[in-house]
């Protein structure tokens, strides 16, 4: 099961402003109804995206410039509260493929680490000015490179922080750790017989 | 690693790093541990996606008898009777149990007399125990810190993982000791002693730590009320949280279900209590708190960090930091409150009084205390959810619905109910709720506009009665049934 090694992330991206935005503002809890992933991109954002009566509110990912945008900017502890990993699911499949913020709650940095999207922190002067250039040009690029722990942004060029764990895992494609886990078939069965609960 | 380790036997260990180091696999290639998940519990809304992906890997459940399952999200309230009236909920509960049906894993299922929500149906079943690590696909897992186990919550694909293999990929976290000395004074409550931690600690003051709770505060408190606090280490942004086991504990467990056998019973009892901290252990830092500077805590804002005392006013934007300005118009303008006003008095339309923060016996027991002979302000809708078919048939025993009932509040049945919304009981427009759960995030109550006060049961039952936000120690406190237990 060898997967894809997750290097670099290029595409344009989109500024969703503020801190602490939670996985019920991500993927509001009644869209979880489901039994599949499938089709949660839709519902990325969407009590932030739309009205109650279903018309486009005023958002950066309602805005025409950014459609298409692949890697998301955001505050301090994106992806806080609950656990559920629909909030990753549905931004991947909304097609973000990168996340750059100043900070990630856990759960959350490790559930995208998992589906191979990368999250990167950067300060928060590092995103105003990242948000500044694309403002200004929405169709500027932006590769968010794993190994070198930068950012680059319309031709800047940012240093970020990469997680150590969370580097090796993309740059050696093992970001799902579930073959790796798998291997350790003696290992797990020798814990196991050592543990006095079991 | 262990040999740059100095005498690793007598090094003094946090009861973390005990638990951590017996249930190490070994370290992944990107130098994460590899854990061994000793109890997986599971539910109906982030567990089918993993049955899903099990299937598609052709695995099998490693370890099917240590898996419980139980049904609480989405499960309605009000009515039992199947098919239920959604069918996206009815088709989520067939899932699973169909599921743990062809993975034999045992389930708690709505007609067993045990269903609930899963963070109260471990520990009432005795399968919460100290030195265990646990793990659920629901960010509240940390409740089952409370009794000196590990606790993640966890996301879907590693739902999968620990069903395949019984562990997860993990990073150890670091370790944070927090004091909280002396005594709480009178309506001062554990859910009063963690809104303060995160308001102090900040919600994101966790991140990268597991909390550890301690001090005489702790050490006096019921085994729930130690749930209560350890349930919302998620809130500060901790990995996990944990009170060292100690004879309350061994208490708790004692003779429930799954509690060792009488003729283990000693060792496991003795294992148990050597697993807490030692003495002079390392930790990454500690905060000490005084329990006397606690009082009743409410949010005013849009995450569970703010918050203030119940005589505090409502902060302005002018009188924030640069960095919070922001945020808290947002909240602000969310809550639809004014800047600089008293929290106390602010009109609510709903009252809600259960989840997994709040929906025990003895939460049951203070809150009736208090709301015996009042009766739920005109124009409030009042509902109460016990967290679990075991505490709703025990109230019942005692006569504590019927005090709910003559009060005017709504009687349900066990679940999450309006914690979360994913069933019927949801807000409606811009209702503001009292509510004794853990979140206030915008949203979280089934309304896009809709506000949520958090606050201990209590003072949800003063809220209730009185129709605002209120301090539960002025509107009882000449009642006579105060004194009464
Ligand atoms: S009661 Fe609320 S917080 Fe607890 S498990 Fe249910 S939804 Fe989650």
């Amino acid at each position: 099961m060898a997967l894809e090694k997750i290097t670099t992330v290029t595409g344009r991206g989109v500024y969703v402003p503020g801190d602490d935005i939670d996985t019920d503002r991500i993927i509001p809890a009644r869209f979880m109804k489901c039994v599949t992933f499938d089709g949660l991109g839709q519902y990325m954002f969407h009590d932030v995206r739309f009205t109650e009566d279903g018309d486009e509110k005023t958002h950066p990912l309602n805005d025409p410039r950014f459609e298409g945008a692949s890697i998301l900017l955001s505050g301090e502890n994106f992806g806080c509260g609950s656990s559920r990993e629909h909030a990753p699911q549905a931004m991947y499949r909304f097609g973000i493929r990168a996340v750059v913020a100043e900070s990630f709650a856990e759960i959350f940095f490790g559930n995208s680490t998992t589906l191979g999207m990368p999250c990167v922190e950067a300060t928060a002067e590092q995103i105003v000015r990242m948000a500044e250039i694309i403002r200004a040009d929405p169709s500027a690029q932006i590769t968010v490179d794993v190994g070198s722990s930068t950012v680059t942004c319309g031709g800047e060029v940012f240093n970020v922080t990469v997680r150590e764990s969370a580097r090796e895992a993309l740059l050696g494609g093992r970001w799902d750790p579930i073959a790796e886990l798998l291997e350790a078939d003696d290992a797990i069965r020798e814990t196991a017989s050592r543990l006095p609960y079991l | 690693m262990s040999a740059t380790r100095q005498e690793p036997d007598t090094q003094p260990k946090s009861l973390f790093e005990k638990v951590w180091d017996a249930h190490s696999v070994r370290t992944l290639e990107n130098g994460q541990t590899q854990l061994f998940i000793g109890t997986h519990l599971i539910h109906e809304v982030t567990s089918p996606q993993a049955f899903g992906m099990l299937r598609d890997l052709n695995l099998r459940v490693r370890h099917p008898e240590r898996t419980f399952a139980t049904v609480d999200h989405i499960v309605p309230t009000d009515t039992r009777i199947e098919p239920f009236a959604d069918p996206l909920a009815d088709g989520m509960i067939r899932e699973l149990r169909k599921n743990c049906g062809e993975f034999g894993v045992t389930m708690f299922d709505t007609g067993s007399g045990k269903q609930g929500i899963v963070h109260m149906v471990g520990p009432e079943q005795g399968i919460t125990q100290p030195g265990m690590t646990v793990a659920c696909g629901d960010s509240h897992t940390s409740t089952h810190g409370a009794f000196g186990a590990i606790a993640f919550g966890i996301g879907t694909s590693q739902v999968r993982d620990v069903l395949a293999t019984q562990t997860i990929a993990m990073s150890k976290p670091k370790v944070r000791r927090i004091n909280v000395h002396g005594k709480l004074g009178p309506g001062v409550y554990a859910k009063d002693v963690v809104l303060h931690l995160i308001r102090v600690l900040g919600v994101k003051g966790g991140i990268g730590y597991a909390y550890e709770y301690g001090g005489s505060v702790f050490d006096a408190m019921s085994m729930e009320e130690r749930m209560t606090v350890c349930n919302m280490s998620i809130e500060g942004g901790a990995r996990c949280g944990y009170v060292n086991p100690d004879q309350a504990t061994v208490a708790y467990i004692k003779g429930r279900p799954y509690a060792p056998r009488a003729s283990e019973w000693a060792e496991a009892e003795a294992r148990w209590l050597a697993l807490a901290s030692d003495e002079g252990c390392r930790y990454d830092d500690v905060v000490n708190i005084r329990a006397e500077d606690i009082a009743p805590t409410v949010t005013w804002g849009i995450n569970p960090g703010q918050a203030i005392f119940i005589g505090e006013t409502v902060p302005t934007v002018e009188g924030a930091p640069e960095d919070e300005k922001a945020n808290i118009a947002e909240a602000l303008e969310h809550m639809k409150l004014t800047p600089g006003a008293a929290i106390a008095g602010t009109k609510i339309d709903v009252a809600f009084f259960g989840s997994c923060t709040n929906g025990r016996m003895s939460d049951f027991i203070e809150a009736a205390k208090y709301l015996r002979g009042h009766r739920v302000a005109a124009n409030v809708k009042a509902i109460a959810v016990p967290g679990s078919q075991i505490v709703k048939y025990q109230c019942e025993e005692l006569g504590i619905d019927q005090v709910f009932r003559d009060a005017g509040f709504e009687w349900r049945d066990a679940g999450c109910s309006m914690c979360l919304a994913m069933n019927p009981d949801k807000l409606v427009g811009d209702q503001l709720c009292a509510s004794s759960s853990n979140r206030n995030f915008k949203g979280r109550q089934g309304s896009v506009t809709g506000r949520t006060v958090l606050m201990s049961p209590v003072m949800v039952m003063a809220a209730a009665v009185t129709g605002e936000v209120s301090d539960a120690r002025e509107v009882f406190k000449t009642e006579p049934n105060t004194v009464s237990a």
